[in-house]
């Protein structure tokens, strides 16, 4: 298939003016500037020393910065264009999901009527919200498989250790204490670290050659201690674990529970869902899967669906249909209690709504269609230069290997990763999952046109040359960038976390 | 593209997937409507939100408060650089990201008193959670003594949390509105935690705390209202060795209680102990000044089970938007909005202890909100006072689920009020006028 790439996809032509240092707000500050205008109140201006004890005034002012509007604007206008985002260009960055986010999502959260609602109103003055809450729940449930769900975790990560505390309160109500969770060799650290907070000791199961659970060592670690075992379907290596409902058996079998990791729900929207493969508890990742931009680094919401038998410990309270078309907060029975301090990340939930309104069921199973067909062409395309780890049909991810690089011109897959930068495309994913040598994983998402993959490939196809012709120009890159290669020791040898360290 | 691969469909892609777990007949997920549509039904929610900010005057407070958001910080913060970019794991592309962290994180600093910000973190309940996992690392110890002057909610967070670390959660009653610390056995505990002021308004004077955290060898855990430190003493003039708190205040709106912006700082003796990221200045290979995510080793996807956190995504574009807030409003305008906070809110304590009906919650010293007690159940008022547009507060009853035993007599008739620069003298005589007809109903 010969596909001419069009114009577009590649960040390379994004202005660049120079690659000078932006000053920090506090260097730019200068005495008596100030950008800020506030409401005319007319409320007595009484002396704070007439209002509060002496002992609580601070006798020093507490320094921020002293900027014009117009120097602010220029300031974080500067520093967005040093930042590479999807707006700008391919993210192709594995298990990341970093797909185009509709503008629509983010307009349905800047309306007032949504983001200018206070949390503590009563509920009969924010139904508009309880019924959005209730909705999505719904709508997440049917798309997972499961009966009910939490909306309270803030992130994939709060999603996980929720679950485990519904998994701890589930066996203790059945007057068990088990100490054991199983997690798969390829997960990521997240699990691990979850699973610790919940109170859990981490059993690890290997990997197969076919880069799968080995069902025999899962078995071989069931036991009555095993309180459940943590997976991601399709798992962190972009294939999806085919003895899933033989898994399913074992752990139920040993009265264990299986956890869905939703960090890849993306390749399965409409094809399979977790309730199906035998799943109780689910988490998904709103941020990743519905649409919500990733801000840099959050925030996402991590909403945790649940089978029947564990619906009564949700956390609480929830917004729940008490009929006569009325929503109210209601706490379930055995509830673990909050994990947010109100209700969750509200904007979050409501753009990841109207994302589902938009594609309909329809268009939702289109979406994993797509993301998965991507990432299959890109595997192909490219299996000449970066092979796949696991040569067979992936799911929505591909995670290629750098090896025969570095064996024939020391290029490892750092060094591509940063050349692809220079190219104009953000980098996959590099050495995750530990268990593949030289890792590169690329998730082009379904938003990526074939010919921006298609750029892709040949981005690549130039770096492979490089790496023939000019390896230690790699070891350099990227140039063209606003900085290159960071001392990553020496930021870490001497911590400057402020403006104020001692340098 | 199907050709390619040799398949001819789409269904092929999916054929290694075992029938038994298939979804035969599709999602039963209603078919997509156009953006307009849905907008409709959007349409339908928000004017079923009859308690949002632009049409009710908003005295409610609580740890979400209606402060200014210029165009300003609306314009740069929804910059889609910042907007759609993903966590900077790769520093050469994401300077503009890092380096707004690196300002947020000098300003979290100042405004703590501490040397050692984080990145950010969900919200200030779970930055608490954070704070007692970082006491029981540094003391080995699982006791947490907290000040039921703490919001409800967080300390609510904190049990639900304990059920997995096994913390022991020790909440300590409040006497006329200030922590009892004299009624509690701290020995042998990771964590002293009080708040400032408390979630009743009540500035306390954290000297005894400090004291009894000192004695017994614990963390001495803060969680103090960021825009107090404008005028009031930081958390780390007070002793604080970690400072907790709900940064939503800076730049982001109400939002129905999130996305919200947890703040984090600690002293430099806990840095290895810390929660999620951290943003460090160094050099790139041509010696200029650049930012990077640092002391990586602590995190989850390289230390696993034996991290100091599962933390990985943050809240990082209401970090970035709370440096862009706090550069708007100055040295002198953060100063301004906490002393206007703490004039409306006397300015409107002294209107409302002149009616019947109306009695103070405590004697206390308060900063910008305080809790009064009424003659009729807290809910009625406020339903009441919604008629004439004023979201009057909020019911402590509430927000405490049913019940705080520091709360003498009837909880339900307890209302927390807040006032933040916004409101007006006009506005603050009309709520004293709305209540006084609502209490006489």
């Amino acid at each position: 298939m010969i596909v001419t790439p069009l114009p577009g996809g590649r960040a390379a032509s994004a202005p660049l003016m120079g690659h000078e240092a932006e000053p920090t707000l506090f260097e730019m500050s200068v005495a008596n500037r100030s950008a800020y205008q506030l409401r005319s109140t007319g409320v007595p201006a009484t002396a704070l020393e007439e209002l509060l004890p002496a002992a609580h005034l601070n006798p020093e002012i507490v320094p921020v910065a002293e900027v014009s509007e117009r120097d602010l604007v220029a300031h974080f206008t500067r520093l967005s264009h040093r930042q590479f985002s999807v707006d700008l260009g391919m993210y192709p960055l594995g298990s990341c999901t970093m797909k185009y986010n509709p503008k629509f999502c983010d307009a349905i959260a800047s309306d007032p009527g949504l983001n200018a609602v206070h949390p503590g109103a009563p509920a009969s003055l924010s139904q508009g919200w309880l019924e959005i809450l209730v909705t999505l729940e719904e709508k997440l449930c049917a798309i997972t498989g499961m009966s009910a769900a939490t909306l309270q975790p803030s992130a994939g990560a709060a999603g996980e250790l929720t679950g485990l505390l519904l998994m701890r309160a589930y066996h203790e109500a059945n007057g068990e204490t088990r100490r054991r969770v199983l997690i798969p060799d390829s997960a990521h650290g997240t699990n691990a670290a979850s699973v610790t907070l919940g109170g859990y000791e981490v059993t690890t199961v290997p990997s197969n050659e076919r880069g799968l659970v080995d069902l025999v060592a899962l078995k071989a670690a069931l036991g009555p201690d095993v309180a459940g075992i943590m997976l991601t379907n399709p798992n962190t290596v972009g294939l999806f674990e085919e003895e899933i409902t033989e898994i399913a058996r074992a752990v139920h079998d040993a009265g264990g529970l299986l956890y869905y990791d939703g960090a890849n729900l993306n390749a399965i929207l409409g094809a399979v869902r977790p309730g199906d493969m035998g799943f109780d508890i689910v988490h998904m990742n709103l941020h990743k899967t519905f649409a919500t931009p990733h801000g840099g680094g959050g925030p996402g919401a991590g909403p945790v669906a649940v089978a029947a038998h564990l619906v009564d410990f949700l956390p609480g309270p929830r917004a729940t249909r008490v009929g006569d078309g009325f929503f109210n907060w209601v706490a379930p029975t055995r509830s673990i209690g909050r994990v947010h301090g109100w209700h969750g990340n509200a904007l979050v939930l409501a753009r990841a709504l109207a994302y589902i309104d938009v594609h309909g069921g329809d268009g939702l199973t289109r979406v994993a269609q797509h993301a998965v067909l991507n990432a299959n062409w890109l595997r192909h395309r490219l299996r000449e230069i970066l092979p796949a780890a696991y040569d067979r049909v992936c799911m929505h991810e591909c995670t290629l290997t750098a090896t025969p690089l570095k064996i024939k011109y020391g290029v490892r897959a750092l060094d591509v990763a940063k050349a692809l930068l220079e190219e104009g495309f953000h980098s996959p994913t590099v050495y995750f999952p530990l268990i593949v040598d030289e890792a590169l994983m690329f998730e082009p998402t379904e938003t990526e046109s074939v010919q921006t993959l298609e750029s892709l490939a040949q981005a690549i196809e130039r770096i492979a040359q490089r790496a023939k012709d000019d390896p230690e120009s790699l070891h350099h890159a990227p140039q063209s960038t606003p900085v290159s290669r960071v001392d990553e020791a020496r930021a870490a040898r001497k911590l400057i976390a402020t403006a104020d360290a001692v340098r | 593209m199907l050709a390619f691969l040799g398949m001819d469909s789409l269904d092929d892609l999916f054929a290694h997937i075992p029938q038994a777990v298939r979804l035969a007949n599709g999602l039963d997920v209603a078919e997509g409507l156009s953006e307009p549509d849905v907008a409709a039904i959007f349409s339908g929610y928000t004017s079923a939100n009859k308690a949002n900010a632009t049409s009710m005057t908003c005295f409610a407070g609580g740890g979400a408060y209606d402060h200014e958001v210029p165009a300003v910080v609306k314009m740069l913060s929804n910059r889609s650089e910042f907007v759609t970019a993903y966590t900077p794991y790769q520093p050469e592309v994401a300077q503009g990201v890092l380096q707004a962290l690196f300002e947020y994180q000098t300003l979290v600093s100042r405004l703590s008193g501490l040397a050692i910000p984080n990145a950010s973190l969900y919200d200030a309940a779970t930055a608490l959670v954070e704070a007692l996992n970082m006491a029981h690392g540094a003391t080995g110890r699982q006791k947490m003594v907290i000040s039921s002057g703490v919001h409800p909610h967080w300390r609510q967070v904190a049990r639900t949390f304990a059920r997995g670390t096994g913390h022991e959660i020790v909440e300590v009653p409040l006497r006329d509105g200030v922590t009892d610390w004299k009624s509690v056995d701290a020995t042998n505990t990771a964590a002293v935690v009080a708040a400032y002021p408390n979630y009743l308004g009540v500035l306390e004077d954290l000297s005894e705390a400090k004291a009894l955290a000192e004695a017994n060898e614990a963390l001495f855990v803060v969680g103090a209202d960021p825009v107090a430190a404008g005028v009031l003493k930081t958390a780390g003039q007070w002793g604080a060795d970690v400072f907790v708190g709900e940064g939503q205040a800076f730049g982001t709106p109400l939002s129905f209680g999130g996305p919200y912006l947890g703040l984090f700082a600690c002293t430099a003796a806990q840095v290895r102990r810390l929660p999620g990221r951290i943003v460090g200045e160094t050099v790139d290979s041509s010696d200029r000044r650049a930012f990077v995510t640092t002391l990586r080793a602590r995190e989850q996807d390289i230390r696993r089970e034996k991290a100091t956190s599962n933390v990985c995504t943050n809240q990082t574009l209401m970090a970035v938007t709370a440096a862009i807030q706090l550069g708007w409003l100055g040295t002198y305008g953060l100063r301004e909005v906490a002393t206007r906070c703490a004039q409306g809110a006397h300015y409107l304590y002294e209107g409302l202890l002149g009616l019947e009906g109306v009695d103070a919650h405590s004697t206390q010293p308060f900063f910008r909100e305080f809790a009064i007690r009424l003659s009729k159940p807290a809910d009625q008022v406020i339903a009441a006072m919604a008629e004439s547009n004023i979201l009057a507060g909020l019911s402590v009853g509430a927000l405490s689920d049913g019940g705080d035993p520091s709360i003498e007599g009837n909880i339900e008739n307890v209302l927390l009020v807040t006032v933040t620069e916004r409101r007006t003298r006009d506005e603050i005589d009309h709520y004293v006028n709305v209540l006084r007809e609502a209490l006489t109903r």
